[in-house]
């Protein structure tokens, strides 16, 4: 119970997304594809959403993303700091959405710009466990 | 569905509304259940089909002594209510029951025998709850920074859609808060999760509804007024908000709004009176602009200019919404209700002449919507 109340939450690997956490954890993002359109997709399963049929596999993200939206949540979650901290939503130059953290910026809207580039680094959460936040692109 | 073939002919909230720490769960759906049932002037062996969402539809058919040959468990959150209404009036066409009962009861500020709020799993829970949202005053909000930079929607505007709320509250006695409040209140009130403020967001009470639906053939069996529904609709998008197509229209909202408007045979432009479910501040401009009252991009603008408040041309969340009547977890219960007080003429704050009325709800977050035209004539 200790940890559900000092940790920030630690992700658990299904066996459809395990590739993506045991890459994570080794600091790469890896996503899934369509071999037939390299269309890409995300969150992983082990088929094309919408088309069965299609071929599909994993290949390493450029992890470079732009800032869609955020919130800067003064309500914190069990495990964050009690200062203000941003959730994000990003869109990857692979196309893909995901929610992350921002990091090495103030949570100041006045410093942070939709549309801003950024740059994928993992945060450790466990021994095994590393989730992908991102920083402002240098 | 034929517009019009089936009606509402019992409908009625707890008897409380509020804090209720003398109640449960399972006993604000039973109050509310013998409140519309009290108010169809039937008992429960008339009801064969129950439907509820929080508590089984097993446990509120048994609570109540119904004897059920048609249940419908249903819960996607809050818009839980208009799926029940759209199911209810396919299965009482289909000869699947005759009269059915509606439920909603959640114990939601005092958490009297509730389970309380869901965790999330599956996918969110790997790839969304790892970055610290709170519930929904962190995710369903995630959106908005990108529709005010896209349509230029200003902090004003979206404070002034619980401004014009107040002050439906404000003519509401059963509302949880009347007093009025001003843009700068709302925007000198405590930041959530900004750029969300305090008053944008719901309230936390306890209540429930009930609503009783039947064939329209079989409508002068009852005492009250029949509302009959014109139009149904249903759609998803993605549980987790993070993977939504758009970030400044929900496409959930879009379908649902569409098939409601298709099977009713009506266009926005028919519609006298509106409920847009406002567990914050920005659904009722996504919803009026998903639903086509207005352009996109438009609604902030059309809510601030006074369209929408007492005495505009398209009244909005006339209770005051979840943001002032008042928000017990899955609000679209509250949204029906209004809608049937106002085409009953029995609204605390009665608009003129209502003949068509949009209830319109959505479910965690963006993920699910339903909506329910209604109208006090049959076509």
């Amino acid at each position: 119970m200790a940890d559900q109340t000092t940790a920030k939450p630690i992700p658990v690997p299904t066996p459809e997304t395990k590739v993506f956490w045991d890459r994570a954890n080794e600091g790469e993002l890896w996503l899934q594809r369509s071999v037939q359109t390299g269309t890409a997709y995300f969150p992983p399963r082990p088929f094309f959403p919408g088309d069965p049929t299609q071929e599909v596999e994993w290949f390493r993200a450029g992890g470079n993303a732009r800032l869609l939206s955020y919130v800067i949540n003064y309500r914190a979650a069990p495990g964050f700091p009690r200062e203000p901290y941003v959730i994000a939503l990003v869109e990857l130059e692979e196309g893909v959405r995901m929610m992350g953290n921002l990091v090495d910026i103030e949570a100041d809207p006045a410093v942070i710009d939709l549309d801003m580039p950024l740059q994928v680094v993992f945060e450790r959460r466990s021994e095994t466990v590393a989730v992908p936040v991102w920083r402002p692109a240098v | 569905m034929n517009p019009g073939a089936v009606a509402i002919v019992g409908a009625a909230e707890t008897t409380e509304l509020g804090i209720i720490p003398g109640v449960s769960q399972l006993g604000l759906h039973a109050d509310a259940a013998i409140n519309a049932m009290r108010d169809a002037g039937i008992s429960p062996e008339t009801i064969d089909g129950v439907a509820s969402a929080g508590e089984s539809p097993v446990a509120v058919a048994h609570y109540l002594g119904i004897t059920p040959r048609y249940l419908d468990a249903t819960s996607v959150g809050g818009c839980s209510f208009m799926m029940h209404v759209r199911h209810a009036a396919a299965a009482i066409l289909a000869g699947h029951a005759t009269t059915v009962l509606i439920t909603h009861g959640e114990s939601g500020r005092s958490g009297v025998g509730a389970a309380g709020w869901t965790p999330f799993t599956g996918l969110s829970a790997q790839f969304e709850q790892p970055y610290g949202p709170s519930g929904p005053p962190s995710l369903f909000t995630l959106p908005v920074l990108r529709y005010m930079k896209e349509y230029g929607l200003t902090h004003e505007q979206l404070a002034s859609v619980a401004v014009v709320q107040r002050e439906w509250a404000g003519l509401n006695p059963r509302a949880s808060f009347r007093d009025p409040i001003s843009v700068e209140d709302v925007l000198n009130s405590r930041v959530i999760a900004y750029p969300f403020h305090l008053l944008e967001c719901c309230l936390v009470t306890d209540g429930g509804g009930a609503l009783i639906l039947t064939a329209s053939d079989r409508v002068s069996e009852f005492p009250t007024k029949p509302i009959f529904v014109l139009g149904t609709g249903e759609s998803s998008e993605t549980p987790m908000v993070s993977q939504m197509v758009d970030l400044t229209t929900s496409g959930a909202f879009r379908r649902s709004g569409a098939a409601a408007f298709t099977e009713a045979c009506l266009k926005p432009a028919d519609i006298d009176h509106v409920m847009i479910y406002d567990a914050f501040a920005h659904l009722p401009i996504y919803g009026l602009e998903d639903l086509g009252f207005v352009g996109r991009g438009e609604a902030g603008a059309f809510i601030e200019a006074g369209n929408t408040r007492p005495g505009g041309k398209l009244p909005l969340n006339t209770n005051g919404g979840g943001l002032s009547y008042m928000h017990s977890g899955m609000y679209g219960m509250y949204a029906l209700q209004e809608s049937v007080r106002q085409l009953r003429g029995i609204a605390s704050a009665q608009v003129p002449n209502v003949r068509t009325s949009v209830a319109h709800g959505v479910g965690n977050m963006f993920a699910v919507a339903s909506t329910i035209i209604l109208s006090n004539e049959r076509p």
